[in-house]
């Protein structure tokens, strides 16, 4: 059975822009995006929307629906009461293109930064090894879909745009973890951490890990393990247990 | 390659923000669009927080009614003063005595320890900067103040030390457990001790159980115990350490509620039997 909910849409550019509400019917089964498109067929065909895969994996839908950073192909519509109006705007911490599209190159900047896998000598017969639990913990970062919601979230560069600069955001830093972790990784992030990723600036109050939509534990296998990381550097058991079994440092990135 | 970044901009990184087709964010004044009663869990975890730290301060003030045989209150253990009614060690420091303040309390000689594993705890810092701080109050709302610096400055800097907190909070369960122990032996009638089971007893040992379970799911516990390794192949000992307490670490916000209740509620127990308001049920035999 259709039932009809009013889109409350956000229109507009850098210059200015309003939410305009758009009544549409929806029907069984579909999700935000859905009726997006059917906003953008019938009544605004000028509608900026960005999309692609309408199966989650992706990362292209990202909008905040009724406040909340989501994929609009992964809501239902039966997550709302019947009649309801829906706000749908663009994920706020990056510039606006239009409608509820955004620029999102930040990331792409970000992401270059990051220092690269710098693998171990290989073993006597030329080949590399790894067994299965080496790699289990990393494949959860492997999972990220580069949406962003966790970074549009993030309150360090949501509400303080001037961290910008000085702070890489919670999907760098589950690449980075993911890149520390590595069994077969020789490099030693902790300095591009600290002085140029920002980690100090994240209060990990968790909206990342919240918002994902792969169920990715950011704050909890990512974040907090990098920060032990770091304070492995002021912890004199662990400098001793280190010296005790002659562990050899990385090198610096 | 990070030596670059930071010789280019004074420690911060290259080039971070790109002018794009729309260089301005999204012209939305709104503080957010959330429909949701998102106030609730910070104003709740406000509630609760101050609650514990109000009934804490003054129970600690107190300096009395902390212990009824066989039980001590875990906010005075160890007794480490020479005035406890029942010092832990036999024995201890002698009495500090303040202009303003008076006698200190034995309790505020151990109430440190467990007091700063909780405030740098990782979970205890998302519950009170959303509730406390308000920044962020909740996911995708905006922080209350304009200025943020995170936790680069003091003295937010020194949760960067929760490992060292988190060293002295096992020692804390070791002692918490001998006063679990102590609370099976009972004063006989007629002089000596006789073994037994009270309310307090279980009291004591569910207090015990729970903050083991906060301490040892605590997060820097993870990572010493085998977070730090890399090749879990060549550590299954530590990988098998680390897997058990990655299986718990999800229950870490559980346990932090839970044995900062049964904390609270162990020593109101043992207060209001000490008290003689409450009459404490024991078999012995």
């Amino acid at each position: 059975m259709a039932t009809t909910f009013t889109l409350r849409l956000f229109r507009g550019d850098a210059k200015g822009g309003t939410f305009r509400d758009y009544p549409v019917e929806s029907e069984e089964g579909m999700v935000v995006l859905d009726l997006v498109h059917r906003v953008q067929a019938s009544q605004a065909p000028d509608l900026a929307c960005r999309w692609n895969c309408k199966a989650g994996k992706c990362g292209s839908c990202s909008a905040e629906v009724n406040g909340q950073p989501r994929l609009m192909c992964m809501t239902r519509m039966d997550l709302f009461q019947p009649g309801e109006t829906i706000s749908i705007a663009p994920i706020r911490t990056f510039p606006i293109i239009r409608d509820l599209v955004t620029d999102v190159s930040y990331n792409y900047v970000k992401a270059k930064q990051v220092p690269p896998l710098r693998l171990k000598p290989p073993e006597a017969d030329g080949t590399y090894r790894m067994m299965q639990e080496d790699i289990d913990r990393i494949q959860e970062f492997h999972k990220c879909i580069e949406c962003f919601l966790c970074q549009d979230v993030c309150h360090v560069i949501r509400d303080h745009e001037e961290k910008k600069t000085s702070f890489a955001g919670p999907r760098f830093f589950i690449k980075i973890a993911g890149l520390d972790m590595h069994p077969l990784d020789t490099v030693d992030r902790s300095r591009f951490m600290k002085d140029a990723a920002g980690i100090g600036l994240c209060n990990i109050t968790k909206c990342c890990t919240e918002v994902c939509p792969e169920h990715i534990h950011i704050t909890d296998n990512g974040i907090i393990p990098l920060k032990e990381r770091l304070a492995d550097e002021m912890d004199p058991v662990v400098w001793l247990l280190r010296k005790f079994r002659g562990v050899k440092p990385k090198t610096n990135a | 390659m990070i030596g670059k970044i930071l010789k280019d901009q004074h420690g911060h990184v290259a080039g971070a923000v790109p002018a794009g087709p729309g260089a301005a964010r999204p012209p939305i004044t709104a503080a957010h669009l959330r429909k949701d009663a998102w106030w609730a869990l910070p104003l709740a975890t406000f509630v609760f927080l101050a609650s514990f730290v109000v009934y804490s301060t003054w129970a600690a003030f107190q300096n009395a009614h902390y212990f009824a045989a066989p039980y001590l209150s875990p906010f005075y253990s160890p007794c480490i003063s020479a005035s406890c009614v029942h010092a832990t060690f036999g024995g201890g420091l002698p009495d500090l005595t303040f202009p303003v303040i008076g006698l200190l309390s034995p309790a505020f000689l151990v109430l440190w320890g467990p007091g700063l594993f909780r405030l740098s705890c990782y979970y205890y810092r998302k519950a009170y900067y959303r509730s406390f701080w308000l920044a962020p109050p909740a996911c995708a709302v905006k922080d209350v103040k304009e200025g943020y610096t995170g936790e680069t400055r003091f003295p937010l800097v020194l949760w960067n030390f929760h490992r060292w907190t988190w060293y002295v909070a096992v020692l804390f369960i070791v002692v918490l457990t001998w006063d679990a122990l102590l609370a099976f032996r009972f004063p006989a009638p007629g002089g000596g001790a006789t073994w037994g089971v009270g309310v307090g007893t279980i009291v004591m040992w569910i207090n015990v159980i729970l903050l083991a379970g906060y301490t040892f799911s605590c997060h820097s516990c993870r990572h010493v115990c085998g977070g730090h390794v890399n090749e879990f192949s060549k550590a299954p000992s530590r990988y098998g350490i680390w897997s058990l307490v990655s299986r718990i670490n999800p229950q870490h916000p559980t346990f932090a509620w839970l044995s900062l209740f049964s904390v609270g509620l162990a020593d109101l127990y043992i207060r209001l039997v000490s008290m003689g308001i409450i009459r404490d049920l024991r078999i012995t035999f």
